[in-house]
């Protein structure tokens, strides 16, 4: 992924940072409310949601079960309908593509319709270090893109900011990439929009090359599919000459049907919205109508790999709505930027390190930053089971073990700085094997209950800087069952239970 | 039927209140709930860690202890999930991995024989009026593994509800994570501090003398955090405000 993440600090550290950070915390609460509150009206405005998010599990299954099948078929279909294709394995393959056709059309600058996929190989860097200006206009996308910021959410990449901040940023900042903001600008909504509007409009008439992501990609007739709210994308795929679509691989579907069930689910989960306000479709290239030229460029980068593994191929059903990380506690505190990739929240937990490998200490740290509550997999419309995938990831981190990279089997190692932890879970595992060791412990616990300290040594110090421990009873249960029901009771079972001792009100 | 308590280690070795309480409820309830003393721990935290294959024998232990009951009865949702969402799955991967059907057969006799406290109150005994007395505020914490694994649903609201002399008030944001998640309240201390005090303060709010919940794990973090914050409210798990009565009141 990007460049821009590397050095990136593992998730704790990062988090610690954002927790502490009021306005962040404050501006993230504000939003992840509300977005949530409307996200559940809207979902329980359909009675069939539940089929509805099977049948979107099933539709991304199956397509991903016969991929390349789909993929091929829509090889064909697009340049059928006029449209060139380019495959891409990695991000620096996908990077020379575009930089390519962009260097081939003369032009200077390029403008973009809001796409992960983009942002995941780096590639606004990429044109930048070959002379090419890339413009975002997508509104938050602007606003992150004039603040030299990084985008922190999939769907509201502003999330992390307020409207005092934006309008400073306008202010400060546009006129060094196009018009300059309005004086005397405010923070009023309408104003900041209208300022965007303005400054974005110059872009739209006068750019050549159009560069954009897709929703999803219909493998029968060829035709790509982007669903925005603003309509500024819509802009840059009418009215370039070029059009150049940089779409993950897991993002064909096999016919127009399955639509139907998506565009149901994606703008309910994301905007909480019935549907969304422009829902745009471009297959290949027309006569006078639209872009002239069009370049699709389909992305594997770690995509294939992700597809080998059994448990952790279902995060390639993600269909970016986001909801997941408007749900998600932890999300919620520590702020997009603490996951260290284009994709945080949930779904950045467990795609990131499937994408890039658990190698670096960010991607390592990743599958832990959850609790693992749940909320994530409750909202998510095609079901992917985050929690499941998480666990299944700290495996790889802790066991290490057999999985595929670059397209070969590879043994990894276990990741560093879990020997202590792999050394108390085997005591652990070795006392809970023998229920008379656990006794044997739990008696000297109580024993020397009184001179237990208030703060825990090693790793356990991070529990007692907050929380105060609970302090050790003077009798195990185990103990105590044995004490007022005897040997005999144990052996007999249930017999022992008839007699309560009234200790029990104790 | 014969019915054991599954406690877990961290109820034995740390809230073996709760463990008296279940036992008393459900004697009065005239059960005869045994506790087969071999138990130890049914390898959540090793599970949930990444150590899957560790955990494997405490699954294969706990079906050796718990496999001749007809019902085997927990006050901890986390780990009634464990048992019920996870052996299974342990199973499937352990076929997946090549190792034959061995552990699937070997844990599928007490996947369905699990019960929550809860559920076992009202779906298997079908009460939900315990003959408890309670006379104080309080508020319900659904823990995640309850709510969402387990989906227990109302039931513990129907039961608080009927306890007399007590008064359950809401808890705002009731369905967020509390923030302890096992080894995420270590690893990732920050945010699950974060968390903790957001709840504590949502359940200051109703001005709830006592806030309930149904696992332990969640209430020592919640109870620390209470403790750290000086507020003057109290954990107190599920079973023991359902195991008071006017006669013998819990604490
Ligand atoms: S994982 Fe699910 S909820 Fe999260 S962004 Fe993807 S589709 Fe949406």
């Amino acid at each position: 992924m990007s460049g821009t993440y590397l050095g990136m600090p593992a998730f704790p550290a990062a988090a610690r940072d954002a927790v502490r950070d009021a306005t962040l915390r404050a501006n993230l609460r504000h939003a992840t409310h509300t977005i949530r509150d409307k996200r559940a009206k809207a979902v329980a405005e359909l009675d069939d949601w539940a089929r509805l998010r099977e049948a979107g599990r099933q539709i991304k299954d199956h397509t991903l079960r016969h991929l390349g099948d789909h993929l091929l078929r829509l090889e064909e279909t697009v340049t059928a309908a006029g449209g060139t294709v380019h495959w891409a394995t990695d991000a620096d393959e996908a990077n020379r593509i575009v930089t390519g056709l962009v260097r081939a059309t003369g032009e200077r600058e390029v403008v973009k319709v809001k796409s992960m996929a983009t942002q995941e190989i780096g590639l606004n860097e990429a044109l930048e270090a070959a002379g090419i200006r890339a413009y975002e206009t997508d509104l938050a996308e602007l606003i992150v893109q004039l603040g030299q910021d990084r985008p922190s959410h999939i769907l509201v990449p502003a999330i992390h900011r307020n409207r005092g901040e934006i309008r400073d940023i306008f202010a400060r900042e546009m006129e060094r990439w196009g018009r300059p903001a309005p004086d005397g600008l405010t923070d009023s909504p309408a104003e900041l929009a209208e300022a965007a509007r303005l400054h974005l409009r110059e872009k739209f008439l006068r750019a050549k090359v159009g560069v954009s992501g897709a929703n999803f990609m219909v493998a029968e007739t060829g035709t790509m599919v982007v669903v925005e709210s603003e309509g500024n994308g819509r802009m840059c795929l009418t009215l370039p000459e070029t059009l150049i679509s940089v779409v993950g691989i897991e993002k064909v579907v096999p016919t127009w049907r399955d639509l139907e069930v998506f565009l149901q689910t994606l703008p309910r989960s994301s905007t909480a919205e019935r549907m969304n306000p422009y829902t745009s479709m471009w297959t290949g290239t027309t006569d006078g109508d639209g872009p002239a030229a069009f370049h699709l460029v389909l992305l594997d980068n770690g995509r294939t790999d992700t597809l080998a593994d059994e448990v952790g191929r279902q995060a390639l059903r993600c269909i970016r709505c986001s909801a997941c990380l408007n749900v998600c506690p932890v999300y919620e505190r520590a702020g997009g930027h603490a996951y260290g990739s284009v994709y945080p929240g949930p779904i950045g937990a467990i795609l990131s390190p499937q994408l890039r490998g658990t190698a670096s200490e960010i991607d390592a740290s990743l599958p832990y930053a959850s609790s693992l509550c749940g909320a994530c997999y409750e909202v998510c419309p095609v079901a992917i089971d985050i929690p499941e995938v998480l666990v299944h990831l700290r495996e790889r981190v802790v066991q290490g073990g057999e999985f595929t990279r670059h397209g070969a089997k590879t043994t990894l190692r276990p990741a560093r700085g879990h020997a202590a932890e792999r050394a108390a879970m085997r005591a652990a595992g070795l006392v809970f094997a023998r229920p008379g060791l656990l006794r044997a412990g739990q008696r000297l616990a109580a024993r020397t209950r009184r001179i237990h300290p208030r703060t825990l040594p090693g790793p356990g110090r991070a529990w007692s800087a907050t929380r105060d421990l609970p302090t050790v009873p003077e009798e195990s249960f185990r103990d105590w069952w044995r004490r007022t029901r005897g040997r005999g009771a144990e052996a007999t079972g249930a017999a022992g239970a008839r007699t309560e001792d009234g200790e029990a009100g104790a | 039927m014969r019915v054991a308590l599954f406690l877990t280690c961290v109820n034995d070795t740390l809230y073996p209140d709760t463990g008296r309480a279940v036992v008393k409820l459900l004697t009065r309830l005239g059960v005869d709930v045994d506790f087969p003393a071999a138990q130890t721990c049914c390898g959540q935290a090793h599970y949930n860690t990444g150590y899957r294959h560790q955990a494997e024998p405490l699954a294969r232990h706990f079906s050796d202890v718990f496999g001749e009951y007809d019902a085997i009865v927990t006050p901890s949702g986390s780990c009634g999930s464990m048992v019920r969402e996870l052996y299974p799955r342990m199973g499937e991967r352990a076929r997946a991995e090549g190792r034959g059907d061995g552990l699937a057969r070997a844990l599928a006799p007490v996947v369905p024989k699990t019960y929550e406290l809860t559920e076992f109150l009202v779906d298997v005994l079908g009460v939900t009026d315990v003959g408890a007395y309670y006379p104080h505020t309080v508020t319900y914490h659904p823990t995640c593994h309850g709510l969402r694994s387990l989906g227990l649903g109302d039931r513990p609201a129907r039961l608080l509800a009927a306890v007399g002399g007590l008064d359950l008030v809401e808890l705002p944001g009731a369905r967020e994570c509390c923030g302890f998640g096992g080894t995420f309240a270590v690893k990732n201390s920050d945010v699950s501090a974060a968390m903790g005090t957001d709840k504590v303060r949502a359940a200051e709010s109703t001005g709830a003398e006592v806030l309930c919940a149904a696992d332990n794990s969640c209430l020592m973090h919640i109870g620390g955090t209470m403790a750290r914050l000086r507020t003057a409210m109290r954990p107190v798990h599920l079973a023991e405000i359902l195991a008071s009565t006017e006669k013998e009141p819990w604490s």
